[in-house]
């Protein structure tokens, strides 16, 4: 994990049975603990004892650990305490109603599934066109039946302990996707979740979704998640993403996360790849105003693979995290990270890269890339690399780099007769392309450049340029 | 006959060190003129405030283009008034596909002179026969723009630029510096071609060699940053022979 030692926000009854709150807890962390106790009857799957159990885990590990303060080092960079003092009420049930997507998502190409607030909306989905081979379920529907296979599945990878957001996305999830794949490559199995904010209240909402993906034994998965939203009222999405890919199985992810301005965004993915198998992401950020992607990848077995790539675009003053550990924990494996910022405004970025190579992972190759452009001079980027080695025979590397648009290219590219904001933009899409072109379905890349040029358009608008 | 590129007492410093110091030069179209001079005699410095490169701060004097006052414009305003400068030292762009590079220039020049835009399959039909007449193979619009270009492959693909986007007026800034014979001909060829009664040019070298295959109208010595003599293409040769020495002396 990132941190080693998590401090709660304010002194708490420690290790209490109850998950009721104690007068020392923090407000916000006793407000949602009362929420679990408020609705531990009505959630999904209630009536089944192991589902309650689990939630009420859940509630101590989240009732422990309280909100991270930024002296804990894993969040110093990310001050969470816009988010910690909104108060956020659940969801009410989701009315009928259109849900916008953006540009270029919609004809992603690929079956869909959409959460509206955080809720499956069978109506808003296409899943006609599923291929054999991929299983889709939905969370909710798994839990109130109390499946046994679920049981299983559910929190094997995201422990309530993993950090004070997964475990309230596991005292208070309601819903996700749960999708089991059996199909080869050769059957291009192709998936879309969209998650939309509505915002439909006129108060803060929060919602938990709780992804479960697996693949079996040389199975193969291209999914696509993007996150949108609308309205001005802020909300949180606190997604959490279990992925477990079993030998020789292989999945491209790539997430979009364009969620309204006001939005706060948590993502936290945990993927366990097995011997010869390959998890290939690509994150892009665009929205939100304060967004912390977190992944958690482990090479669990010999010759298995993790790319995780991404992008994270700032301005206004919208801060952006990208926070990730990668565990070489068997031989022969290979990681592969470049992370690019691009930050326009008063934003703020985070990068924190951990490799952690376990004594037993020789001939681990790890290579982590982080580079950042910083478009104005109040934009700022915190990046932090770390490794933590202990097998001798391993190769591992990072970097990282910081700098402005070059005046020179910029030049060029005017006396060329473009306008200062388009050669602008050509070389800022030059500086992602290097990371874009990890991304090798050319659909969903170009579903990504249009995000990037949606972005640039704001961005130019706040600048007033 | 009035004169296209008109500039008149231009003084011009740079990192506060005056490097222009009152040049008056008429290139009226249909003509090409030749600027030579030793290093550091101010030769790029009035290609790059010409283009209007930032950090060149002009101190004196005007410049009349068409007509108007060149030195009042951006850079990209320049280029849409048909300037051109092909530069000594081609910037390298990773991640800018060379095609696309030049299809936006093309198309935002057209843009502002209220012409279509062209799209990928008319754009290559026009730059293929280009680069062909150029010695440049397609390969060269795949990569990203002068990226593991050699020097004679970025001068090249400068004068491609030129080919392409057709301006009015071209500032070619020794474009003969680093290249061998016979790329030397090829770019030589390629400049001869754009010569046309509407445009005008103007020629920075060192060394009369280009000189050879680039017949100029006119020669103008530089030197300390002003204009010290001026003549017919006999002045090149003369110069080739007996070096600028005796008219540093004299300046």
């Amino acid at each position: 994990m990132a941190s080693s030692s998590r401090q709660p926000d304010v002194a708490s009854s420690v290790g209490g049975a109850s998950a009721a709150p104690a007068p020392l807890l923090h407000p916000a962390v006793a407000a949602y603990l009362a929420r679990h106790d408020g609705l531990a009857d009505r959630l999904p799957g209630h009536r089944h004892d192991w589902v309650g159990a689990l939630r009420r885990r859940a509630a101590e590990a989240f009732a422990r650990q309280g909100f991270p303060t930024r002296r804990v080092e894993a969040w110093h960079y990310t001050d969470l305490r816009p988010l910690i003092e909104l108060r956020f009420d659940e969801p009410l049930t989701a009315i009928d109603r259109p849900v916008i997507l953006p540009d270029g998502i919609a004809d992603a190409g690929a079956p869909r599934l959409v959460f509206l607030d955080g809720r499956f909306r069978p109506d808003l989905s296409d899943l006609d066109t599923l291929p054999d081979g991929v299983r889709v379920e939905s969370l909710s529907a798994l839990l109130e039946a109390g499946e046994d296979r679920l049981r299983a599945r559910l929190g094997a990878l995201a422990a309530a302990e993993a950090s004070a957001f997964v475990a309230l996305n596991a005292m208070l999830a309601e819903d996700g996707a749960v999708i089991t794949v059996t199909s080869p490559p050769e059957a291009a199995a192709r998936l879309h979740i969209v998650s939309a904010g509505t915002a439909s209240a006129d108060r803060p909402i929060a919602f938990h979704p709780r992804h479960l993906i697996r693949l079996d034994e040389g199975a193969a998965l291209t999914l696509f998640e993007s996150a949108v939203g609308e309205g001005a009222t802020p909300y949180l999405n606190n997604t959490v993403t279990e992925v477990s890919l079993a030998a020789g199985s292989r999945m491209t992810h790539v997430r979009l996360q364009a969620e309204a301005l006001g939005a706060f965004y948590v993502s936290t993915v945990f993927a366990e790849v097995g011997s010869g198998g390959e998890y290939d992401s690509f994150a892009l950020v665009t929205g939100a105003r304060l967004a912390r992607n977190e992944v958690y990848a482990t090479l669990a077995g010999p010759k298995a693979a993790a790319h995780l790539n991404g992008a994270q675009l700032g301005d206004g003053a919208r801060h952006v995290d990208t926070t990730t550990v990668i565990t070489h924990a068997a031989p022969d494996c290979a990681s592969r990270q470049t992370f690019k910022s691009v930050l326009a405004g008063r934003s703020r970025a985070v990068f924190q890269g951990k490799i952690h190579v376990h004594k037993a992972a020789q001939k681990t190759d790890g290579y982590q890339m982080n580079q950042a452009l910083l478009l104005s001079p109040e934009a700022e980027i915190d990046a932090k690399p770390q490794l933590e080695i202990y097998a001798d025979d391993v190769k591992c590397s990072h970097g990282a780099t910081v700098g402005e648009l070059d005046a020179d290219q910029l030049f060029y590219l005017r006396s060329r007769g473009l306008p200062p904001a388009e050669a602008r933009a050509v070389l800022i899409e030059a500086f992602l392309a290097d990371a874009l072109e990890a991304v090798r379905d050319e659909a969903l890349r170009a579903a990504l450049s249009q995000a990037t040029a949606t972005w640039w358009a704001r961005a130019r608008a706040e600048a007033g340029a | 006959m009035s004169a296209m590129l008109k500039i008149e007492g231009l003084e011009a410093s740079v990192e506060g060190k005056a490097v222009l110091k009152g040049i008056d030069l008429a290139v009226p179209a249909g003509e090409v003129h030749a600027i030579m001079g030793p290093n550091g005699s101010g030769k790029s410095t009035l290609g790059y405030v010409l283009a209007g490169r930032e950090g060149y701060e002009v101190t004196g004097g005007s410049v009349t283009f068409r007509g108007e006052d060149l030195l009042a414009m951006e850079p990209e305003d320049r280029a849409a008034a048909g300037l051109f400068l092909a530069f000594q030292y081609p910037v390298e762009l990773p991640g800018v596909g060379n095609a696309n590079f030049l299809r936006q220039a093309l198309n935002a020049l057209r843009r502002k002179r209220g012409e279509p835009e062209l799209d990928a399959m008319q754009f290559l039909k026009l730059v293929r026969g280009k680069m062909k007449a150029l010695g440049m193979t397609e390969e060269m619009l795949k990569r990203f723009v002068n990226v593991g270009f050699s020097g004679g492959e970025k001068k090249r693909n400068e004068i491609l630029q030129m080919a392409v986007l057709e301006p009015a007026f071209c500032i070619l800034d020794e474009t003969d510096s680093g290249l061998d014979i016979d790329a030397l001909k090829i770019v030589a060829d390629g400049v001869n071609a754009l010569r046309a009664p509407e445009r005008g040019m103007l020629v920075i070298t060192h060394y009369q060699r280009l000189l050879t295959y680039i017949v100029p109208d006119r020669v103008h010595v530089l030197l300390g940053g002003r204009i010290v003599r001026s003549g017919g293409p006999e002045l090149a040769l003369e110069l080739e022979e007996k070096g600028y020495g005796e008219l540093q002396q004299a300046a």
